[in-house]
């Protein structure tokens, strides 16, 4: 993929060149050009110019004179604003996208199964000016899985909601990409999205892709933070679920043989959690604390200490073991604590962020 | 006093060719217009918009020149089909198409450009072609433009008059609509069957707005 767009007071230039599987967040601030990118990808941006490939298939770029239409890519699309077909109902907008894909090949997408796994049932006679903005999400989902696309592309689905709106969506859209099979590339400003749904991600500024990878090794670059914005910068750790403590209502999270105590979550023993810690929330010990009352203590060791005259702050990156964590302290407490790259310390969690 | 039902046939049979051929010219134009960036559009909104300003008998006039058949048009026209278009149904026809015209085109353009990109793109992520979408999508959004476009159309046709006595003249069953139907009693005095034909005009016409403008009432935007 190498994408050029060119408007007045805006250029668009990614290059990206990559396997899309599973879900992939497309991050960035607002007004980095994320949703014409993802207009780009999806055929609705005739301006654009430069070379897109899928698989074998070129969408833009020689040997091809015209870009392939967009209703030929096979791309299923969330708006932002759902755009369902309000002539229609649920169920209308639904078989509209099932029946022009009937004949794709080797998908395993099926009207039924959509409407189970998207829990649509009770609102397919409805039309969508009755329906709430997270119901209209949810069938506009279904509707671009029902288009058997070999690429899902989401604008920010959740923008327009409130919190407990989200809440009611991203339970369906985390199990996507392994229901179906299909890959999906996610558009947000959102960190805690990015956290909880994606695998990888790409990181957008000024138009330009700056970053690409699994999201631990993204997230824990300090250099981008000035992208992330200071204040969410942080990383992703994979645990599993150790037990549950119904006296204190916590859960024990094992990460690597450390354990991690968060609010009791709702979920099996044994399943996986990924939980976002946030390097302002993160304080370095050089001997495990005794009479403390944070209950995360991840011992580590320094593996990276970036300090920046020109703020009161350093950044730092601990090896915890199987995984980094990033730490935002002082550079008075650098210096007065001796740290330097190599020295064992503790990180000690004030607050976590699940995903 | 009978009823004169030749004029009020001719009338309707009149004013539904012509909403049906517009229908089917207007509806690319509008969308062409609703959709378009290029700088001829102003040109051909412009166009479209001259029979509202023009008095009927300048597009009259000059319609009855290009159909003579000593024009270029009206020779191949003859030619063709051994017939002349001036004082003929086929030649009523083709000047209330264009009289008619910004009747049809206008209230759809409005539709089209009301229903937007968002819903089209939308229709091309669902593997919609643009002919599809246009049908599956736009057409039904803009239903209420439709109506309107058409039961305007038909009702400006059915109360035309300056072309109709310039290119159609009054013969029975060709070209006497009741407008002309009207004139004629008028001007011989028949006061009483002008009064039948011209008290029906208007309950036509008056009913006719009315349904409009109903329906503009109990359907309010639900398309948006």
């Amino acid at each position: 993929m190498d994408l050029c767009l060119r408007r007045p007071g805006f250029e668009l230039h990614a290059q990206f060149d990559g396997v899309v599987d599973g879900f992939t967040a497309l991050f960035g601030p607002s007004g980095s050009g994320k949703s014409t990118l993802l207009r780009c990808i999806a055929g609705l941006e005739p301006a654009v110019t430069g070379h897109l490939r899928l698989d074998d298939q070129v969408w833009l770029g020689a040997p091809r004179r015209q870009p392939l239409p967009a209703h030929e890519r096979g791309v299923g699309v969330v708006f932002q604003d759902a755009r369902l077909f309000p002539h229609l109902t649920a169920l209308g907008n639904l078989r509209y996208a099932d029946k022009r894909s009937a004949h794709v090949s080797g998908s395993r997408i099926a009207l039924g199964d959509v409407v189970h796994a998207l829990d649509l049932a009770a609102l397919l006679q409805r039309r969508p000016a009755t329906l709430s903005g997270g119901e209209r999400q949810r069938v506009a989902i279904g509707r671009a899985l029902l288009t058997r696309p070999r690429l899902l592309l989401l604008d920010e689905p959740m923008s327009a909601l409130d919190a407990a709106r989200k809440a009611e969506i991203l339970p369906y859209l985390e199990r996507l990409p392994a229901t179906f099979g299909v890959p999906a590339l996610y558009v947000t400003h959102d960190i805690d999205e990015v956290a909880r749904l994606a695998s990888q991600m790409m990181m957008l500024s000024n138009g330009r892709i700056i970053a690409c990878g699994p999201i631990q090794d993204v997230m824990e670059r300090a250099d981008l933070q000035q992208v992330t914005g200071r204040f969410e910068a942080g990383v992703v750790l994979t645990t599993r679920v150790l037990r549950h403590d119904p006296t204190y209502c916590l859960t024990h999270l094992d990460h690597h043989g450390q354990a991690i105590a968060v609010p009791q979550l709702m979920v099996d023993i044994g399943s996986s959690v990924r939980v976002r810690i946030r390097a302002r929330d993160v304080a370095l010990a050089t001997r495990r604390p005794e009479g403390s009352s944070i209950r995360n203590v991840l011992a580590g060791v320094l593996i990276d200490i970036q300090s920046d005259a020109t703020t009161p702050f350093a950044e730092t990156l601990l090896d915890i073991g199987g995984a980094r964590l990033r730490a935002r302290v002082t550079r008075e407490a650098v210096a007065e604590l001796g740290l330097v790259e190599g020295r064992q310390v503790f990180a000690l969690v004030k607050s976590i962020a699940l995903g | 006093m009978p009823l004169e039902l030749g004029p009020l046939w001719l009338t309707l049979k009149l004013a539904a060719v012509a909403t049906g051929v517009l229908l089917v010219v207007g509806s690319p134009l509008a969308w062409w217009l609703a959709h378009t960036r290029s700088r001829t559009k102003a040109v051909v909104e412009a166009v479209t918009a001259l029979p509202l300003v023009l008095p009927p008998t300048v597009l009259g006039f000059y319609l009855l020149l290009l159909f003579s058949p000593r024009s270029s048009f009206g020779g191949w026209w003859v030619q063709v089909t051994e017939t002349t278009l001036a004082f003929s149904f086929t030649g009523l026809v083709i000047a209330s198409v264009l009289y008619s015209l910004p009747f049809m085109v206008q209230p759809l353009q409005l539709a089209f450009e009301a229903v937007g990109r968002a819903p089209l793109e939308a229709a091309a992520t669902l593997r919609a072609s643009r002919l599809d979408a246009f049908f599956s999508v736009a057409s039904p959004m803009a239903m209420r433009g439709y109506l309107s476009a058409i039961v305007l159309t038909f009702a400006h046709t059915v109360g035309e008059f300056g072309v109709v006595l310039m290119v159609g003249g009054n013969i029975p069953g060709q070209t006497k609509v009741i407008s002309i139907a009207i004139y004629e009693h008028v001007e011989t005095l028949q006061y009483a069957s002008a009064h039948v034909l011209a008290a029906g005009m208007l309950v036509f016409s008056f009913l006719v707005l009315l349904f409009v403008y109903t329906m503009n009432r109990r359907f309010p935007v639900q398309v948006g």
